[in-house]
């Protein structure tokens, strides 16, 4: 197996070893976004076992890498008991960080890079400044407009976050990582 | 004062490339005892052998040595030719020069020394030899066949055709096993019960085949050619001198809804019962259970209504004891539950079944006397789905093995359907096909091409109701992992097969070997297929590994060979190279104390004891005594005997000892 | 008595009712649940999908706080929290060279053994017992009880029961006096952290799930997780704009559904924050 590539590095990095699949497909007929995906979860496996640079690099740039929820029932279903999702997130990492997120995936991106900036800085998720944040760096700025007053009528939304005591402790934390859970 | 013969051989070049032959003949011949010695180019040729012969007799050797190849090769060659000159086999050793020395070194001083070295060692342990002469052992020619399927039929028929006598015994009520539960059989599409059916018959007339059906084995004690079996007779509650079978207690039993196991839990059956009609025997069974009377000593009708007045509630069960020479196991397997499968709602929705349950609904004789209709609601089924690999190939939730006969049955479900509901839609979901067998791969291509089955390459992620219909989520992996969402009437499972549920406890009983599946093991996989560990028990059928029915007749046919090679001898010969408990003149008797570690230790449950009694008959003595018809001389109870009263005729301490101290001593 | 309680972000902000009601049945049955002092965000779905070492990090803060609080169990109502948790101490578990990597930055010792129990592990603990003697006016409509996907996966590591078809909260509602019916939509995903980024997404799998509950006569949907609440209720929109049609079925949190059983007022059970009007009559 090529040690550059990226079925030895997702091997390495997850522990799960994708040459055990046998390509029965159980985890794409049970995938709930499967139609949407482009890449299916089974062809993900086959192309990891091909080797092949060119169909490695293809999967980072996928859709379908940031459409998986991660809702583990492939993981739950498959028979040769493959940890599936512990790969997506391996290779959604690296997609991250070698810049090749899909065009249709940016919105998704960015809601999750959005969700841990709120975090870094009050050691809470403030949800009115995920949504501002998100909102900014996707452009969608009219999302859930409509939605806002009943929030903040139900007493749902703050408009101020709750911040930790120990946010240089968090913040140890987050240093050192890759600016990429930085917009 | 030994007089022993050293023979090298040059194994044409294998040896005399690498070793000096002529250096370690000349080395052998100024050892002490050796009385001759020479090199020969082939010593297992006929001259070869002839020079031992001549040798023995001009010079009177008391003993030989030949430096040759490994004795799994040549020694009875050898054995053969000193027996012929009037020497004892087992004066005669061979010393491997080749395996252990020319063939794993290189051509050296230091590999001639070697093979001196080890010639040496093989002169010293032939000083220590005794003659010893082969253990005749009695056979009993009757052989017990367990279990009434169609290996065992096959197996006790062909056994008893070869003039022998054999007992078959069978757990359910009648013989005929799973394959009497099909409906046809795959690749010619025959049925099943008309091929079966004659064969049941023959063997409950053979006037060499004793059946005991509703019987099971409780113990066995003994060794080959010497086996005692206690068989349970279970209390039928009927005399079976006395019923003909006319049926007439069915028909009134009022305990009606007892689920039927010959129909897989789709039918239902009596508590006085044949499980089929053409049950062999054909007399009923009372399931003690669910029967009125034994659960609260009420109705007892059958009784009533009886002609032959056969009915015997107070029969017990009964132990019978056999003596026969031989064992022949077929108990055959098991269709595997799929409840681990939740995914597939197998036990949650009515009208998911199993490749068995499919079986009797296509069957003439079934719940539905052959016609394909769901359990639910009786309708016939419009689309059914089948899931090849429920259960097999699946080291998660099922077994990890495949289970051979699916994709075979599978193919040959979705034939039947076609053939019986003509606008039906079949689809099966698999992940490869394995038709390897005769006109196998074109059977698939009939079902395929002709009957016009659906076959999709991908497993089922799940399969739940909604309206009365089932809906599968499946895969096409053919076609990029396409989701594939089908609403099927009727989904039907081929699930593994799997070993029977008592089996693992039947070995036990039988002490032989089964593996992690409790499937029985044969003693070589490639060579030994029939035979088990255990020397004269034998395997046929699906309780070695699932298989389908040409190989079960094939193979039950070869355990029958197998039984009548033991058979054609009225005794058995083994070799002597057997444990011995030493025995000496009285007061002492033996030095044997009595402690009996050696028959813990023996793996072959060898060795009993013996009483020695003075002439008054009272016991003085309580020794070990090895069995010499089980013992396989392993030596384990040498190694735990702490009084140094066992030992191993061939390999006496003695003879051991000799070798190691030749090869320290140069 | 006094439990360990991790209430995660969403109780304290959009599912506030979640917390509501989980506080009222407990205080009824004599459990005070206390706060981790100073918790921070678990880091959910964002962490594990673009930082492998923050989404253990972050867990494991809480739980080293929880261990400094002296607490032996920790109550995570949040299915999201709790799956994040428990993978946490199991990871740490099996990977040494991370664990020390995680102590190492947190600066805090780390046993990694206290017990983490998710809303229904409490309910089954601590409220069943006592429901007996709590329960005022039983609920006697028919319910789909829904449990969405990380409560029960992944199996190997959440260790549920029946993980396929659970039945802890349907045996609940039974004890409280209602049907749960038996559907197979119990852990399809509802389309989990899409409710902004790919709210349709979150409109097809949710639709599936209204769809197939009211099908089979459901009054109300039972939740434990406030992700799927979410989905399911405030994205109400989003299911009717797939389902091309309106859907009037409530989504109740289990907690709700007992605060009711146990008489306490519609206020304290949080019913009046839901977006999809809860309009189930209790039995008097």
């Amino acid at each position: 197996m090529n040690k550059e590539g990226l079925s030895y590095k997702v091997r390495q990095s997850t522990g799960v070893n994708a040459t055990e699949c046998y390509q029965c497909g159980k985890c794409t007929a049970g995938c709930p976004v499967a139609e949407h995906m482009d890449l299916r979860p089974s062809i993900i496996m086959r192309m990891l076992q091909s080797g092949d640079e060119k169909e490695l690099d293809e999967i980072l740039r996928a859709k379908s890498i940031w459409l998986c929820l991660t809702c583990e029932t492939c993981y739950s279903r498959c028979p040769m008991e493959l940890d599936i999702p512990k790969i997506m997130d391996y290779l959604r990492q690296r997609s991250l960080a070698e810049g090749k997120v899909h065009r249709d995936a940016r919105d998704i991106v960015t809601f999750h890079k959005s969700f841990l900036n709120t975090v870094e800085n009050n050691g809470r998720l403030h949800e009115m400044g995920l949504i501002l944040d998100y909102k900014l760096h996707s452009g969608n700025l009219f999302q859930d407009v409509l939605l806002a007053p009943e929030m903040f009528s139900k007493g749902k939304l703050h408009i101020f976050p709750e911040k930790i005591k120990d946010r240089q402790g968090l913040s140890r934390l987050f240093k050192g990582q890759s600016k990429n859970n930085k917009s | 004062m030994s007089k022993i013969g050293v023979f090298i051989c040059h194994c044409g070049e294998n040896i005399s490339a690498t070793v000096d032959v002529v250096r370690v003949a000349e080395a052998a011949g100024k050892l002490e005892g050796v009385e001759f010695s020479t090199d020969y180019k082939y010593m297992c040729s006929d001259p070869g052998q002839t020079l031992i012969k001549q040798m023995i007799k001009e010079k009177g050797l008391t003993g030989v040595v030949v430096a040759a190849c490994s004795p799994r090769m040549h020694e009875p060659t050898f054995r053969k030719a000193c027996s012929a000159a009037g020497l004892n086999p087992y004066m005669c050793e061979m010393s491997n020069l080749r395996e252990h020395c020319s063939w794993v070194h290189d051509k050296s001083e230091a590999t001639t020394q070697k093979a001196i070295d080890l010639v040496r060692t093989l002169v010293e342990k032939v000083k220590y030899n005794k003659p010893l002469f082969s253990i005749k052992v009695p056979v009993t020619k009757t052989a017990l066949v367990i279990g009434g399927g169609i290996a065992g039929i096959q197996a006790s028929l062909d056994i008893a055709n070869s003039g022998h006598q054999v007992i078959l015994i069978e757990k359910d009520p009648s013989i005929g096993g799973h394959m009497s539960q099909l409906s046809e059989t795959f690749p010619t599409l025959d049925c099943s019960q008309c091929i079966l059916t004659p064969r049941m018959v023959e063997v409950a007339q053979h006037e060499n085949i004793k059946l005991l059906t509703y019987a099971e084995l409780e113990k066995l004690d003994g060794f080959i050619g010497n086996f005692k079996a206690t068989i349970r007779k279970k209390a039928k509650s009927i005399d079976e001198d006395l019923c003909t079978g006319c049926g007439t207690c069915i028909t009134k039993c009022p305990t009606k809804k007892i689920p039927s196991e010959f129909n897989t839990g789709l039918g239902k059956r009596t508590a006085i019962y044949v499980p089929f009609p053409q049950a062999v025997p054909n007399k009923p069974v009372i399931d003690k259970e669910n029967c009125l009377y034994y659960k609260n000593g009420k109705c007892k009708i059958c009784e009533k209504v009886c002609p032959t007045g056969a009915i015997r509630f107070d029969q017990e069960d009964e132990l019978v004891e056999l003596e026969v020479g031989a064992v022949v196991v077929a108990t055959g397997f098991d269709v595997m539950e799929p409840s681990e499968f939740s995914e597939y709602g197998y036990g949650k929705y009515k009208d998911v079944i199993t490749g068995l349950q499919f079986e009797r609904l296509a069957s003439a004789s079934g719940p539905t006397l052959g016609e394909i209709r769901r359990p639910s609601d009786g309708k016939v089924p419009e689309k059914i789905v089948f899931i090849a690999c429920a259960g097999s190939r699946d080291p998660s939730k099922g077994k990890p093995y495949c289970s051979k006969i699916c994709c075979m049955y599978t193919a040959k479900h979705a034939m039947l359907y076609q053939h019986k509901v003509h606008h039906g839609q079949s689809t099966i979901f698999y992940m490869d096909i394995r038709s390897a067998g005769k006109n196998y791969e074109e059977f698939v291509r009939r079902a395929i091409v002709e009957d016009e089955v659906n076959y999709i390459r991908g497993r089922v992620s799940k399969v739940y109701e909604e309206n009365g219909k089932l809906i599968v989520k499946g895969v096409d992996t053919l076609l990029n992992a396409k989701p594939v969402e089908i609403e099927a009437d009727m989904v039907v499972l081929a699930t593994a097969a799997v070993a029977n549920s008592g089996a693992e406890e039947l070995a036990q009983r039988m002490h032989i070997s089964y593996d992690a599946y409790n499937f029985f093991s044969e003693a070589h996989p490639k060579l030994k297929p029939v035979e088990t560990n255990t020397a004269g028990i034998f395997l046929a059928g699906a309780c070695q590994a699932p298989k389908d029915i040409p190989e079960t007749v094939s193979q039950a046919s070869g355990a029958a060979a197998k039984v009548a090679i033991l058979f054609s001898q009225n005794e058995l010969s083994r070799e002597p190279v057997v444990a011995v408990v030493n025995r000496s003149a009285p007061p002492l008797y033996s030095t044997c104390v009595g402690c009996f570690m050696c028959a813990t230790a023996c793996p072959y449950q060898a060795i009993g004891e013996e009483l020695i009694t003075n002439r008054k008959g009272e016991v003085i003595k309580r020794v070990a005594k090895v069995n010499p018809g089980l013992c396989q001389g392993c030596g384990t109870c040498v190694a735990f005997c702490r009084s140094k009263s066992i030992d191993i005729d061939g390999y006496s301490n003695e003879q051991m000892y000799s070798e190691v101290m030749a090869l320290l001593n140069d | 008595m006094k439990l360990g309680f991790y209430p995660g972000c969403s109780l304290t902000g959009s599912s506030r009712e979640y917390n509501e009601s989980l506080l009222a049945i407990s205080k009824a049955a004599g459990i005070e649940l206390v706060e981790i002092s100073d918790w921070n965000c678990c880091g959910a779905t964002a962490a594990h999908n673009l930082n492998k070492e923050l989404s253990v990090s972050l867990p494991a803060r809480n739980l080293a706080l929880a261990e400094l609080d002296e607490m032996s169990e920790l109550v995570v109502p949040c299915a999201a929290c709790y799956n994040r948790l428990v993978m946490t101490q199991h990871e740490l578990n099996e990977d040494s060279a991370l664990r020390k990597v995680i102590v190492e930055k947190l600066q805090m010792p780390l046993k990694n053994d206290i017990q983490i129990l998710n809303v229904l592990q409490f309910l089954e603990k601590y409220i069943v017992p006592r429901l007996d003697e709590l329960i005022k006016a039983p609920l006697t409509y028919d319910v789909a009880c829904y449990y969405g996907c990380l409560l029960v996966r992944p199996q190997k590591v959440m260790q549920a029961e029946r993980f396929e078809d659970p039945m802890t909260m349907d045996v609940i509602m039974q004890k409280l006096g209602a049907k749960a019916l038996d559907w197979p939509f119990k852990t399809e995903c509802c389309g989990a952290g899409f409710s902004v980024s790919k709210t349709e997404i979150v409109g097809e799998l949710s639709g599936k799930i209204v769809r197939n509950a009211v099908g089979r006569g459901a009054k109300a949907i039972v939740v434990a997780c406030p992700m799927c609440h979410s989905n399911l209720d405030m994205r109400r929109p989003a299911i009717e704009s797939y389902l091309q049609r309106k859907v009037d079925i409530p989504v109740i949190y289990i907690t709700q559904a007992i605060a009711l059983a146990m008489g306490l007022s519609p206020q304290q059970a949080g019913i009046q924050r839901h977006f999809v009007p809860v309009n189930l009559t209790v039995n008097r």
